[in-house]
């Protein structure tokens, strides 16, 4: 019983969804705008699973007296600051309260500051791995040189045509072998549904069988 | 306000010349005297707002639908050239025309059809379209009607979906009795996942934590589930060699399904007492953060093997760049095709695509799951073959040598 | 190890140094290079620019979290200006929790800045978790998903919001998104409803949504800071977008540069080890 009614409920709700496509008839589109609604009040208790376990994990930390406890205490400090914060944060008045200060002027510059980490490891990584050993790293080289120049204003300096030959590479070769790659993707989504709403696959329960 | 507009569609369609007699016979009407050079310049400045007519104008239930809904469609005004002299369309909408229209919506010039959505089923309606004159006034089409709404039971323009998911369905189930029944399928290699039993005992020989990032997509996501079935595969192995597993969660439900796929794992390995339910943690959900809290553990605990499966964005290079400066093996799997380049410049074998959804099936080697991804191949001969037949077919239209793309009507939705 | 493979094994953090050095340059003696149009900008400009004056509003997704802020926020700027330049009213909101405060930063920014008034020109619908569910459900009726707008007022409360009841009342929605946002919009809300859907995602990202503009699934396109540099063009405003085109240039070139010198070093490293090789023959 303990699998046959997850499976049961897995085997009806997926059939629905995929019935409902087909279905115009309001009896069944009602009922689908009101399953919507109860995926969004189960995904917004989702986020007091995830504090519980984050709670959880750096509690156990510092009771343990883990090597790192002083970062799980940072977290915890931070969290508990945030949501108190959050508490006193009245909507009407949220830009320039205490919650959004934080928010704006301590997560927006650190968050940015590791996106942009992006842009030196994309050089280092170019640096290293760009090498023109075969024909193909060649090509790819040379390809990547082009788009690389034709996506920035210098580009179109340096020759017209640049920035033309830009967009026929991500249009053509770029777009086709990645149309050939999407084709797959997506049917290996339906079969992947298609298993799950089955029984066939049954990992997500928990382990299997 | 829109009542008003409605008793104003009692006046007549116009042609530019009756508009232009009545025009003028309002001047007559004109109780005050008017001098010759004035007269002229109002006759002008009427005849400047003077718009012809929208014209064929129709109206049908709306196909494929809940009901409630009608098409409204017509043919733009003569005088409709986008340079302001029509200033849009109103529809208006009556059970009984004689008693008068009532205003249900605008659009704006240009347009040449109108969705209304708030019809009684059943009920005859009427309809007819105004062009806008510059100065808002009106100018109205003939009546067209009675057209009912009607509710439908099968959204017919998604025909060619369901026989697709009808013969997916077939071949996927024929497989999979067929692999229950006994036949060999031959499965390629793919040499990210061979590796996949070295990368651990590396990690147990080495003393060190298996790190596993499931991507940062939701439990909703194809990828996301296939991540959570290599981790139950990989979590047997380092059960079995009693090896650290780590694995930082981005998501809230993922993360209480990852413990429950290891925890049930170790159970299977014969080694409950060894699984550490902290060892399955949430992390964060803001992208940046989560790499900031990755990289950390990376860094601190240096895991001797890092396996990225699932989805991935930006982040994917800053990950793999990270783990690849301290050494570990790595081996990446997704369907983001924009982060592939990444992994495979950083990671020691990625799997590509639909690589990733096979692995569960080309690990643990179960019949039924190998069945649905012979199925699956055997979908995807199908789709080829059906596009080759349309290019074809489109070449074919598009230099003349057929008249019509018989393909289309296959791949139209609605 | 000569010279060559010296070079080749360069620690990494030179590289960082030279890339710091190449992005902040510009920012004090800019080159002003100039920015032509793109097709997929020009069709999202024209698009919004299409849009009836106070009428049926602007649906803008700010989707985007902290980090991709300075790549999408010019975009968020220059589509606010643009629709309110036009008098196209507009309604926001974000599918993602961090959305929040930088979607009310924007908005209250441009809102300001052009004398806009709050539920008459704009307003703001907050955040709602679940993605596919939102939009799917906002399909059906914007008031179940947004029974109220992020500040308590009942949605049939707000004048702009009065008679819009779904996609069948938007004529363009944008989602500006630097995660899967901006597909989803796409999946969720133009394919089973027709909705019409620009978007605007990070550089990394573009390319995977060029098959979407084929397809027309996707009216316009902005790509990264270019993208919003080449929309502040196009309204004549120029802006941050218009100002980060300079440093990557630079930091383009700079990359190319040490492609070349690498290879350089690496042809260089192979012939001296060749040889070697031969004289120790």
């Amino acid at each position: 019983m303990r699998r046959q009614f997850p499976l049961a409920l897995c085997f009806i709700a997926g059939l629905f969804m995929a019935v409902q496509y087909f279905i115009p008839h309001p009896t069944v589109q009602d009922m689908y705008e009101r399953l919507l609604i109860w995926l969004q009040t189960l995904l917004a208790f989702a986020f007091l699973l995830g504090t519980v376990s984050l709670v959880r994990v750096h509690y156990h930390k510092i009771r343990h007296r883990a090597d790192d406890r002083g970062y799980s205490l940072v977290t915890l400090l931070a969290l508990c600051l945030m949501i108190g914060l959050g508490f006193f944060h009245s909507a009407h008045h949220a830009q320039g309260s205490p919650f959004d200060r934080m928010f704006q002027n301590v997560q927006v510059p650190i968050e940015a500051t590791m996106f942009s980490l992006l842009a030196f490891y994309v050089a280092s990584a170019a640096f290293r791995a760009f090498r023109a050993r075969t024909l193909e790293s060649t090509l790819l080289l040379v390809a990547a040189c082009i788009v690389m120049l034709g996506r920035v204003p210098i580009g179109d300096m340096i020759h017209s045509s640049i920035p033309v030959a830009t967009r026929w590479i991500l249009e053509v070769p770029n777009l086709a072998a990645k149309r050939g790659i999407m084709i797959g993707v997506g049917l290996g989504m339906m079969a992947t549904s298609l298993k799950i709403i089955l029984g066939i696959e049954r990992a997500w329960m928990g382990g299997g069988d | 306000m829109l009542g008003d507009r409605g008793q104003s569609g009692g006046i007549r369609p116009w042609t530019g010349f009756v508009a232009l007699s009545v025009a003028v016979a309002a001047l007559f009407l004109c109780p005050v005297a008017v001098s010759a050079q004035e007269e002229v310049e109002a006759v002008e400045q009427d005849t400047l707002l003077l718009v012809a007519a929208p014209t064929g104008l129709s109206a049908i239930d709306t196909p494929n639908d809940r009901g409630s809904s009608i098409n409204v469609t017509w043919e733009l005004s003569s005088d409709d050239n986008g340079d302001g002299i029509v200033a849009g369309y109103e529809v208006f909408r009556s059970a009984h025309p004689e008693t008068g229209f009532a205003f249900v919506g605008r659009v704006p010039f240009g347009v040449t059809e109108y969705r209304d959505s708030s019809v009684d089923n059943r009920a005859p309606t009427y309809y007819r379209v105004a062009a806008l004159g510059a100065d808002e006034s009106p100018f109205f089409s003939g009546t067209f009607g009675p057209v009912e709404a009607s509710i439908q039971w099968f959204n017919r323009s998604r025909l060619n979906a369901l026989v697709a998911v009808i013969i997916f369905v077939v071949s996927i189930l024929y497989f999979v009795n067929a692999a229950k029944s006994g036949k060999k399928l031959f499965i390629r290699r793919l040499a990210g996942l061979d590796e996949m039993d070295n990368a651990v005992g590396r990690a147990t020989e080495m003393g060190k934590p298996i790190l596993f990032i499931s991507g940062l997509s939701s439990v909703s996501d194809v990828a996301t589930i296939a991540a959570i079935n290599i981790l139950g595969e990989v979590a047997k192995k380092t059960a079995e060699y009693n090896t650290k597993l780590i694995v930082p969660c981005a998501d809230p439900i993922v993360m209480a399904v990852e413990q429950e796929v290891v925890k049930e794992a170790y159970a299977k390995a014969g080694r409950p007492d060894a699984y550490n339910e902290d060892d399955v943690f949430y992390l964060t959900r803001s992208q940046f953060a989560y790499v900031a809290g990755v990289n950390g553990i990376m860094v601190r605990q240096r895991p001797a093997t890092i396996l990225y499966m699932g989805m991935f964005y930006a982040e994917s290079l800053v990950l793999a760049e990270t783990g690849s400066s301290i050494g570990a093996i790595q081996i990446a799997g997704t369907d983001a095709v924009t982060q592939l380049p990444f992994f495979i410049t950083s990671c020691d074998y990625t799997l590509i695509g639909e690589e990733l959804y096979a692995a569960s099936a080309y690990l643990s080697r179960e019949p039924i799951l190998l069945g649905g991804l012979k199925g699956q191949d055997m979908f995807k001969l199908i789709t080829v073959v059906f596009l080759v037949v349309g290019v074809i077919a489109a070449t074919l239209t598009a230099t003349g040598v057929i008249e019509s793309n018989f393909m289309l009507a296959v791949f139209a939705t609605g | 190890m000569n010279i060559f493979e010296r070079f080749m094994n360069i620690d990494r953090r030179w590289i960082f140094l030279a890339i710091g050095i190449a992005v902040v340059i510009p920012f004090f003696f800019p080159l002003g290079l100039p920015i032509s149009v793109t097709e997929p900008v020009q069709n999202l400009y024209d698009a919004l620019d299409a849009i009836p004056p106070n009428g049926q509003p602007l649906l803008l997704a700010i989707d985007y979290a902290p980090a991709t802020l300075p790549e999408l926020e010019p975009m968020s700027l220059a589509l606010l200006r643009h629709a309110f330049r036009n008098d196209v009213n507009v309604a926001v909101l974000t599918l993602h929790p961090a959305g929040y405060g930088l979607a009310e930063r924007a908005l209250n920014k441009v809102a300001e800045e052009m004398g806009q008034v709050y539920g008459e020109d704009y307003c703001f619908l907050g955040f709602r978790p679940g993605i596919s569910a939102v939009i799917l459900g906002m399909g059906v009726n914007i008031v179940n998903v947004f029974p109220e707008d992020a500040y308590g007022t009942p949605l049939n409360d707000i004048p702009m919001m009065d008679g819009i009841r779904n996609y069948d009342d938007i004529p363009l929605l944008i989602s500006l998104a630097g995660w899967g946002a901006a597909e989803a919009w796409v999946l969720y809300a133009h394919q089973p409803y027709g909705q019409r859907v620009g978007a605007g995602v990070t550089a990394v990202m573009a390319t995977d949504f060029y098959p979407f503009l084929d397809t027309g699934q996707l009216i316009g396109l902005l790509g990264g800071m270019r993208g919003a540099a080449e929309y502040e063009e196009l309204i004549d405003h120029p802006d941050e977008g218009v100002r980060g085109m300079d440093s990557q240039s630079s930091v383009h070139i700079l990359i190319i540069a040490l492609i070349v010198l690498g290879n350089i070093a690496y042809f260089g490293a192979r012939r001296k080890r060749r040889q070697m090789e031969r004289e120790a023959a």
